[in-house]
């Protein structure tokens, strides 16, 4: 390979890991939450009654998301 | 009157990006005071300078190139990118004010990188250590503000004043660690990281849902409702947190 190519996989890499490291990282729960609340608002978007159902659902879904990750992070039990 | 010309996206916006921006630059002063502190002020300064004019040439490449992707895209995206980054300073901020996490302690962090620059013996005159720290620091505290301004301000169409509010807080914070002339430790971080984190989650459940055809009531000015709602959520997870860990306390 030549030394440009190298480089641009070099760059393309670092971008790609960047962004893994940003948006999955530590806590890959948090990006699964956000695919699959993606997914649901999806699916109740297209009702006309069911968009109403999603002003709901999407801030519970949100919450229900933080309260899993900080309990995720929580020491286990019997743990020292 | 302010409040009739002014919307509520507006509003969270400015304050999204003010406190995001004033609480990543309170961490990377305390990197070039220690770093200014111990080596001397010529190479820590030119390490700021090129890291600002570094993370400036960033917003100006990407910002118009966003302009270009389709509105309804470009919200899924970056309401998506807003409530992972959102949810992941709430975790932070929620562990922290439950004491499962050792809160930011500036005097701490700086007393750490004078030792570790002390370390490292004398400062010749170009120092290409105190360059790099303070270049580092900053580049790196300054990269989460970046992402904010882009994100918020090109899906709002506001990357002018996302920009002008984002060196609005860097100067401020910048300007007022010179006149106390040292790490700003009292300000209340965790705090302020958790309204950053809830403005954000607003805002990324707003464009996730205005992306996927979803009818808010009152159209932006759902977005307060939205920060109060998270505001009241993470103080009661915040609660449930502490009570948890009491609780494994005196059963272990």
């Amino acid at each position: 390979m030549s030394k440009q190519t190298n480089l641009v996989m070099r760059i393309l890499k670092g971008f790609g890991m960047f962004w893994w490291d940003f948006l999955v990282g530590d806590t890959p729960e948090l990006f699964v939450s956000t695919i699959a609340l993606i997914g649901v608002t999806f699916l109740l978007g297209r009702g006309i009654h069911n968009s109403h159902v999603a002003t709901v659902v999407l801030p519970l879904f949100v919450v229900a998301s933080l309260a899993i990750t900080v309990a995720r992070s929580r020491p286990k039990k019997g743990s020292k | 009157m302010i409040a009739t010309t002014v919307s509520s996206g507006v509003l969270v916006l400015v304050g999204a990006v003010f406190l995001a921006s004033a609480v990543e630059m309170v961490e990377a002063l305390t990197i070039v005071f220690a770093v200014g502190h111990t080596r001397g002020w010529r190479s820590a300064l030119q390490g700021v300078v090129v890291a600002l004019l570094a993370l400036g040439a960033l917003v100006a490449a990407f910002g118009p190139a966003l302009v270009h992707v389709p509105l309804t895209w470009l919200r899924l995206i970056v309401g998506g990118i807003l409530l992972i980054f959102g949810l992941q300073w709430l975790r932070k901020a929620v562990l922290r004010a439950s004491g499962l996490k050792a809160k930011h302690d500036e005097d701490a962090i700086y007393a750490e990188t004078v030792e570790e620059l002390r370390a490292l013996g004398d400062a010749p005159k170009g120092d290409r250590i105190a360059f790099a720290m303070a270049f580092k620091g900053v580049f790196l505290e300054g990269l989460e503000v970046v992402i904010t301004v882009l994100t918020l301000g090109t899906s709002a169409h506001r990357l002018g004043l996302a920009s002008i509010v984002a060196a609005g807080a860097v100067l401020l914070v910048g300007v007022v660690g010179i006149v106390v002339s040292k790490q700003l430790s009292s300000v209340p971080e965790n705090a302020m990281k958790t309204s950053v984190g809830v403005l954000l989650i607003s805002y990324g459940t707003f464009w996730v849902g205005e992306a996927l055809k979803v009818s808010w009531p009152g159209n932006d000015g759902f977005l307060l409702v939205l920060v109060v709602f998270y505001g009241l959520s993470t103080w009661l997870v915040i609660q449930q947190t502490k009570s948890a860990s009491a609780k494994a306390m005196v059963s272990a």
